[in-house]
Formats: structure tokens, sequence, C-alpha cells
């Protein structure tokens, strides 16, 4: 007997959609380095980082299927990264 | 008498010890942006130094196995081994793939004298120096996540090519498949940060 649902099957095709927007996405930091910003180079590079890491977590890590448990505690996790590099940067940029 | 699979429950396991991974690779990056608001213009430097085109093969290889890893838990649900089988095998192979460059890569930074303890980096500029320190740590313990990812997968391959692995239960595939992803995971952050923002 099963505990739960029949598991969400991805298709091919919706993978190969989400690799195609990673691919896409590398492209794009590649290409945005060589343009010199500054002080912005950092926090674009960031975004589109957090944005490709976003894709594999939701697909690839099949997260969007996931319940609450998996979701919230990961969420959690972040936030907790998110304080532990926020504050600690903040102390040494300020000190 | 059946035993039950708790797959939830499996799952659940897996990402708590992904959350640890996760915390364990923030407080490397901690020490990156804390260094790199001390030495700006050495940390500049030393991105120089690092091949920008290996990087990003790199990133695509790693990318296109993490792909085929979700593909191969979408095969195995589907029933078809034969997928399965390719797919693990591809997967695998970008993992070595992924080293070699590595290894052409770290082989090119010692030639120059740049590694931990060398000559040029004690006596170099102490930003520099740093630098590279956080360089061999960061991606030689990512590094070290890949072979043991590949490790994971094989053990994954043996299973299907077994038969204990099969449709209706794949949890050691999918465990396999997440740690897989979150060395991907670290990688698309590592890219930037070493090769492209300097």
């Amino acid at each position: 007997m099963d505990n739960q649902d029949k598991p969400h099957v991805l298709s091919y095709s919706q993978l190969a959609g989400v690799l195609i927007i990673l691919l896409a996405l590398t492209g794009v930091t590649v290409g945005v380095s060589y343009v010199h910003m500054g002080f912005l180079n950092v926090p674009i590079a960031l975004a589109i980082a957090c944005l490709k890491v976003s894709f594999v977590l939701l697909f690839f890590m099949h997260l969007k299927y996931e319940g609450p448990v998996i979701v919230l505690s990961l969420i959690g996790t972040v936030s907790f990264l998110m304080i532990m590099i926020g504050f600690t940067f903040w102390d040494v940029a300020f000190r | 008498m059946r035993s039950e699979i708790d797959r939830v429950g499996l799952k659940i396991g897996m990402w708590l010890f992904l959350y640890s991974e996760i915390i364990l690779f923030g407080g490397l990056f901690v020490l990156y942006a804390a260094y790199f608001h001390k030495h700006p213009a050495s940390f500049a430097v030393g991105g120089k130094e690092l091949n920008r085109v290996i990087g990003a093969l790199n990133t695509v290889v790693l990318l296109l196995s993490s792909f085929t890893v979700a593909a191969s838990i979408t095969a195995i649900q589907k029933g078809s081994r034969k997928l399965t089988i390719g797919f693990l095998i591809f997967s695998i192979f970008c993992g070595f793939i992924f080293l070699v460059n590595k290894y052409f890569e770290w082989g090119a930074k010692i030639h120059h004298g740049i590694y931990p303890n060398s000559e040029t980096l004690v006596n170099g500029e102490p930003g520099l120096n740093i630098f590279f320190g956080l360089y061999y740590v960061i991606t030689g313990l990512h590094g070290l996540h890949i072979i043991i990812g590949m490790v994971l997968l094989s053990i994954s391959l043996a299973l299907v090519l077994a038969g204990k692995i099969d449709g209706s239960r794949f949890s050691m595939l999918d465990n396999s498949g997440l740690y897989w992803h979150l060395v991907d995971l670290i990688w698309i952050f590592v890219f930037p940060l070493f090769y492209l923002v300097l």
C-alpha cells in the first residue's frame, strides 16, 4: 500500500524547456560580465544566479510539487542563510 | 508481510542533509564576501587569472548533467529502464568531464606557481593569497562533492542494472539526483563569484 498519491512525473519536454532557460541565463550572465557596470556587477550576477537556482529547485529538484514540510523547511534554511551572510557582512562593512 | 516504503520520509531526510550542505558552503561564501570587501583590488587581479571559458564550459556540463539526472528519474517512473541507464551513464560521464576540466584548470595555476603556500602567493599581496586560498578551498570542496555525487549516481546505476530500483521504488535514485542538483546549485553561485564579477 502506498502512503501517498502517485508522485508527480515531469515530462521530458518540460525538463528540456528548463534546461534551455538555464543555458540561456548562463549566456546572459557571461555576456553581462563583459559590460563594466562597477558597483552593479555583483548584484546583477547574483540576481541571475538566484533566478537559475530557482529553476533548478522548482523543476529539477521537484520542489514545485512537494508538500509543505520540504518547502517550508527550505525557506527556513534560506532565511537563516540570508541572516548569516547579511548580518556578518553588515558587521564587516560598517564596523 | 509487506514492508511499506515511506517515500516522503526518505525525501525529507535527504533534504535535511542538503540543508547542512547549504550552510557549509554558505559559511565559505561569508568568508568570500568579507574578504572581497577588504581586498577588492587583489580579488579583481586574482579573478582575471581565472579562465572564463573553462568556467562557462563546466557550467554547461553541470546543467546538462542535471537535466539528464532529472530525465532519468522521469524515465524510471515511466518504466523505460534502458533510457534511465543511458541518462545515468551520460550524467556520470559529465561529472568526469567536469573533473578533467578542473584538472587542467588547477594544473595551469599550479604551473604558474599559484597554489596554497606557494612562493608567489606567500611573498605576494596578502589579498591575492586569500583569494586563491578561497578559490582552492571552495572549488576543491565542490570537486569533492562532484566525486561523491558520481559515486552515488554509480550506485544508483548499479541498482537499476540489478533491478533493485524500478518504477515503484526509486528513492535511492531520487535522493542521489537531489544531491547532484545541489552540487549544480552551488556551482551556479561559484561560477559568477569567481569567474565573472571580478
